[in-house]
This record gives structure tokens, sequence and C-alpha cells, in this order.
């Protein structure tokens, strides 16, 4: 599609990719559940939640794009950055573990971007408000999805109690990164694009902590080690891995079309 | 006010997915405006969900159906102001309805408020038998759009449009 030139603003192009990273690598880790779900209806589930933030992450890839003053189009992005280049939190890049890890994630996942995108609305970047505007009724969604299998592992069988247990003790490493105001967050903070991460937290926790209760479990203890650096290029093991199968194709093939 | 025959030609266009329903009954045909100078047509969509798969179709779509008239054709896909069930036409409930699929109902709405962690029990009519004795078998269907509901009166399974 063709765009008005648009003049270029780093501050909000590099603000807006950790947004849109986040929402890429997580649609793709989603993406491994299909044929891998614990019924065919959440096969179904998973693909439909990565598939609402894949487009998320294809209109505001289309956004960097144009702010940052290269003309990178959304695949030139997705496809053709190396794992250095990316700013995604390190929660999305992990590896799939049980479903009980994933309700855990969708949970701690979907809360965040349920307050971020609540805040954007009134971001001085037209595109990323209307972008949030639209993305916050599908993450609404997304979190009641992960409430009700929270809700369900938890205030269920032993077994299933113990699981969802352990799956939130896993994701908890990873939570304080997504709250950490990193400095392209204050920078764009300061001019109206992005709002600071850590002020998210207060309204973010109240309403994983009551899920979490109402299901019968325990707030995790506070973790003795956390992940930090993803923002700024700085990626876990699996990050690597997840890129080579996503962009193997595309750089296979340069300039494919299907 | 009458359309010309290109603006009801594009008008027209079924949606994708849901071939019943046209790109207008759904709400997604946002703006139309015709250049008969110039023979140009510009047309302005917003997609259900951001991650609709349909909308390069229906993209290509108007394309065509402006070209077979002898236009040229702008197509601007926008996101604000976000599409909502309510846009749906009342044309367009009652095709959903008479092609098996239950029109979408009454919004739940954004809350900021306190924890919602209730399964509302919302009344869905089945479109085959017409019984409200319906459940929810999955939240999430066969399209981005849609939920899996089955009927308790007469076994049928059904596609329930989720208001949004």
């Amino acid at each position: 599609m063709a765009q008005a030139s648009v003049d270029a603003n780093p501050v909000a192009a590099q603000y807006i990719q950790g947004i849109a990273d986040d929402a890429l690598v997580y649609a793709q880790r989603l993406g491994e559940w299909i044929s891998r779900g614990p019924q065919i209806e959440e096969d179904m589930a998973l693909a439909n939640i990565g598939l609402d933030l894949l487009g998320q992450a294809r209109a505001l890839l289309t956004r960097v794009g144009q702010l940052d003053g290269t003309g990178r189009s959304e695949d030139d992005l997705a496809y053709f950055r190396d794992e250095r280049q990316f700013r995604n939190v390190h929660l999305v890049e992990q590896e799939r573990g049980d479903y009980a890890f994933e309700m855990a994630r969708l949970l701690v996942f979907s809360s965040y971007q349920c307050e971020l995108y609540a805040a954007l609305r009134v971001s001085s970047d037209p595109v990323l408000a209307g972008v949030a505007e639209k993305a916050l009724k599908e993450v609404h969604y997304h979190r009641d999805h992960a409430t009700q299998w929270v809700l369900r592992l938890g205030d269920g069988t032993e077994e299933s109690h113990g699981r969802m247990q352990q799956g939130l003790d896993d994701v908890a490493p990873f939570v304080a990164e997504l709250f950490e105001d990193d400095a392209a967050s204050v920078a764009a903070a300061r001019e109206g694009a992005g709002v600071l991460p850590s002020s998210l937290h207060d309204a973010y926790v109240d309403r994983v902590s009551a899920v979490i209760r109402q299901a019968t479990l325990d707030l995790p203890e506070q973790p003795r080690w956390r992940s930090r650096g993803g923002r700024d290029g700085f990626h876990s093991r699996p990050m690597g891995y997840l890129l080579a199968e996503m962009q193997h194709i595309a750089r296979s093939h340069p300039g494919a079309t299907w | 006010m009458t359309r010309s025959t290109v603006a009801q030609a594009i008008a027209d266009i079924p949606d994708p997915e849901v071939p019943v329903v046209t790109i207008e009954d759904l709400g997604i045909l946002r703006h139309l405006e015709v250049d008969e100078a110039a023979h140009r047509v510009s047309v302005t969509i917003t997609p259900t969900y951001s991650g609709c798969p349909a909308m390069a179709a229906i993209e290509a779509h108007i394309v065509h159906a402006a070209a077979t008239q002898g236009y040229a054709c702008t197509v601007d896909t926008r996101l604000s102001p976000a599409w909502t069930t309510d846009w749906m036409s009342e044309r367009g409930r009652q095709r959903l309805l008479e092609f098996g699929i239950a029109p979408p109902g009454q919004r739940a709405g954004v809350t900021d408020g306190p924890v919602t962690l209730t399964l509302q029990r919302r009344l869905v009519a089945c479109p085959q038998c017409g019984s409200t004795e319906t459940e929810e078998l999955a939240r999430f269907g066969s399209t981005a759009c849609k939920a899996l509901r089955r009927c308790l009166a007469c076994r049928e399974p059904f596609d329930e449009f989720k208001a949004l």
C-alpha cells in the first residue's frame, strides 16, 4: 500500500519496535501450539490469539519502518533483522512448556498488554493510538481466556493445581522486565508517544493477584534471578532458534511471494 | 440518493469468509467516494480483527470490482475508529442467521473495573431451531470473529459471531 511520507521520529520508532517485537515473537511461539494443544479447541484458541498479535505486530512494524527513516517494510523488519536488533522481552521468547506454563505466560503478557494499550490510546503517535484502541478489545479477550484456564487448573485436581503453580513460578523471573523503564520508553514517554512501563505495574499486579488468589494458588515468591536486556537486544538461548525458524524461508528465497 | 454502478458493485462484494454478507453489511466498508470525472474511486476499509487474513483478499476484490467498471481505485485500511459489531446492518444480521451463524449479541464492553471472573450466561438462540438452550463449546472458532456453540435442544453445533 502506498504511504504518504512521514517525518522521521527515531524516539517513537525505537519505542514502538519494542511493542511490535513482543507481539511478533509471542505470535511465533503461540503458533507452535497448533496440533499440540490439550484439546483441538485450544489449538484454535492459541492460533487465533497469535493471529491477533501478528496483526498488531504488522501494523506496528510498518509504522516503525516509516518513523525510523529507513523506509523498511514490515517484512524487512520481521525477516531481515538479526537477533541483536530485536527489542522484545525475554518472556515471549522462552520455549514452550506445558499448558499451565503457557497459560501463566499468557495471563502475564495479556494483562500487561491490557494496561499498555489502554494507556496508549492517547499516544501522540496517531498510528500507535489507533492500534492500541483496536488491540485493546482483542487483548481483553486473551486475558479472559488465560484467566479461565488459570482458574480451572488452579482450582482443579492436585496434579493440575501443582502444575499451574509451577507455571506461575517459572514465569515469575520474566515479569519485572516488562515493567522496567528502559531508555527508549523514558524518551517516548517524555514526548507523549509512549508510557512509562513502571506506571502500568500496580494495575497489573492487582489484576493478576486477584486471579491467582481466586484460583487457590499462591503468589510466586520474589524470584532469585530476573531476566533483563531484551529491550537492548540481548536475548536468551531460545531466541536464535526461534528466529531461525521464523526467518529461514524468507532468507533462503529473498523476494519470494505466494 | 441512487448509487452509481461502481459504488454498488463495491458495496456488494461478499466477505471472503462469510460470503452471505457483504462488506457493507459487516461494516468493514467505511467510506466510498466516486470521482466520476476522473474515473477514480477511493475506498476506506477497516478489519474486524487486527490480524484478519481476509483483508488482502477484500482489498483485491475492491480493486477488481472498480477495474471491471473502468475505474482506478485506491484502498486505504484504517484501524481507528476500531470496528465494532454495532456497525453490522440489520440485513447483515438477518443473513447470518439464515446462513446458520448466530448474529452478535450485546457487547460486554471493555471494563476497567475490578476483576470480573464470572462466566456470564448470555442467551444465544440456536440459528437452526431457535432454542435458547445453547452452550459455548469454544471461545475461539473457525475465524477470529466467531465462537463455537451447540444447541442442547436440537443438538446441532453452530458458529456465533462474537460481539465486539
